[in-house]
């Protein structure tokens, strides 16, 4: 900060990832109507309180050691390397706080809350995803338990090892994730699908020859203006995974970029034709292949863009479009086959738009973006097939599925998982439903009093 | 008396530390959010089992879940 052009990069900087935290809350606020919109009657408020809970919980952790595991993680520790130092990022750091910058800091007093609030959105996003699946019989106490775990530390260790500019995944695999289509989507729709399993299907849900029932959205119009705003903050996503300004010229000359979060250089024009692009392709895709169905129309939507998003830093416009279009139908018949074979009750189809479309998405990347640099620095790996494809699977499947079912199952042995069956049948609001009956009946012999003594 | 460091803004603000008051405490600071954190968590599990074991008792008897059941309309789910 001690001349104007440098104080004016980091005061941007700083105000740039700011809006960006503002526009993802939008993303929280989309999945709590959805999910709400997507509940039964008697479950609102239950779920509701559900999901608002990963707010609060999710960022007093990532707080406390989730900002510290990024910067200190990227070697594995102990793949390639040793734990790393990261002194501001631990809770006790005074840049934790309000700092005017004495000493050496480079600005980072200033961009260190508005980088960790970016990050912290990202936590919610993925906690928030495997909320929707677990819908109308999980027990709240099980699922923050598990809303921490993927928010504050395994989507954190990913990002660290394939997320971050010198992660062991980037310097090794060649694994490219720009904006996140395997470090959020597969991590949270594998993490969602290991919870899935010992968590169960909801009574009902399978007929007693296994066949499925749909138990269809209850308020549509919540779900479409939830997804709405889940669209909406998903620009802010975009752009936070971006940094705004950077100097990706080598050697002595400047250039002044954006950047992906590998440091690559970018455009916010491309990422934006290539955003709307692929959410057009999913969109169509999904309209046909439902045949008009509202609910998975919006989903393939979202769908496309993820499965895009692992190069949309670098794809043209039209290949984003096909490319959603081309993975949201897969995806949509692998949520249905895997609900008739495996008897998995997916209340909002997280594990295909977010899971399989993640997945698919990397390692679509993997073949689109091969032989591209992988980082700036030349003795990383390339971006190739096999890179993404192992990628792929540690996000799906190391990092997401395989936590997921472990801690759900020790869950599930303290009876923490789920709701017992006759809560499930009177729903999970009965008290406050049965108290607001008793109130209003109050109410109403008040007012029957009154106009009896006129 | 003074709970920070800073005493003036007309000094060099570029040698400014820390704005916050009780700069030293963090560690403390950290240890009271891990006590909240984790007594908020056994307290919201207290509450929702305690909540359960109730409504079971009022609400989870045969005939009351019959009578649920009975009021559910498929044409207005």
């Amino acid at each position: 900060m001690d001349n104007e052009l440098s104080a004016l990069g980091i005061i941007f900087t700083e105000f740039y990832y700011w809006v960006t935290v503002v526009f993802m809350f939008l993303i929280h606020v989309g999945f709590c109507m959805y999910e709400v919109g997507a509940t039964r009657h008697k479950n609102h408020m239950h779920t509701l309180m559900k999901n608002t809970m990963i707010i609060p919980l999710v960022t007093v952790t990532f707080f406390l050691f989730g900002w510290w595991i990024y910067f200190a993680f990227p070697n594995g520790p102990w793949i390639i390397g040793p734990l790393l130092e990261a002194p501001w990022a631990v809770p006790y750091s005074e840049v934790m706080a309000v700092h005017m910058g004495a000493g050496d800091l480079n600005g980072w007093e200033r961009i260190n809350g508005v980088f960790w609030a970016a990050f912290l959105l990202f936590s919610w996003t993925a906690a928030s995803i495997v909320s929707g699946a677990v819908i109308e019989r999980i027990k709240t106490s099980g699922f923050l338990i598990l809303a921490i775990a993927i928010g504050s530390f395994f989507w954190i260790i990913d990002a660290a090892w394939g997320w971050h500019p010198d992660g062991w995944m980037v310097q090794k695999l060649g694994y490219h994730d720009a904006y996140a289509s395997g470090v959020i989507h597969a991590i949270a729709g594998g993490f969602a699908l290991g919870v899935l399993i010992p968590l169960g299907a909801r009574i009902g849900k399978f007929s007693s020859d296994g066949t499925p029932n749909n138990i269809n959205p209850r308020n549509p119009w919540l779900v479409t203006v939830g997804l709405f705003l889940i669209y909406t903050g998903f620009w802010g996503f975009y752009v936070a995974c971006n940094i705004p300004m950077w100097d990706v010229q080598a050697g002595d000359g400047v250039f002044y970029s954006a950047t992906n979060i590998y440091l690559q250089p970018t455009t916010l024009s491309g990422i934006t034709l290539n955003f709307l692009m692929s959410l057009s392709g999913g969109l169509m895709a999904a309209y046909v292949v439902s045949k008009g169905d509202a609910f998975w129309t919006y989903s393939g939507g979202l769908a496309g863009v993820i499965a895009a998003s692992a190069g949309n830093d670098l794809y043209h416009p039209i290949q984003a479009m096909l490319i959603a279009a081309a993975v949201v139908p897969v995806i949509y018949k692998m949520h249905y086959w895997v609900e008739r074979k495996f008897k998995i009750d997916d209340a909002v189809g997280a594990v295909a738009v977010h899971g399989y479309a993640g997945f698919i998405g990397v390692v679509v990347a993997g073949f689109m973006l091969w032989g591209y640099p992988s980082s700036p620095n030349p003795d990383y790996a390339m971006i190739n097939p096999l890179g993404n494809f192992i990628g792929a699977i540690i996000m799906f499947g190391v990092l997401g599925f395989l936590p997921g079912f472990v801690i759900a199952s020790i869950l599930k042995k303290f009876d923490m998982l789920r709701i017992p069956p006759e809560i499930e049948i009177m729903g999970l609001d009965i008290s406050a439903v049965t108290t607001d009956i008793h109130d209003e009946q109050a109410i109403i012999d008040a007012e029957r009093a009154f106009v009896n003594k006129l | 008396m003074s709970t920070g460091n800073i005493e003036t803004w007309a000094g060099e603000i570029a040698e400014i530390g820390p704005a916050y008051p009780f700069v030293g405490t963090e560690v403390f600071l950290v240890i009271a959010c891990v006590i909240f954190v984790l007594w908020f968590l056994v307290k919201q599990s207290r509450i929702e089992s305690a909540g359960i074991a109730d409504e079971l008792r009022q609400h989870g008897g045969k005939e009351s879940l019959a009578k649920l059941v009975d009021q559910e309309d498929p044409k207005n789910p």
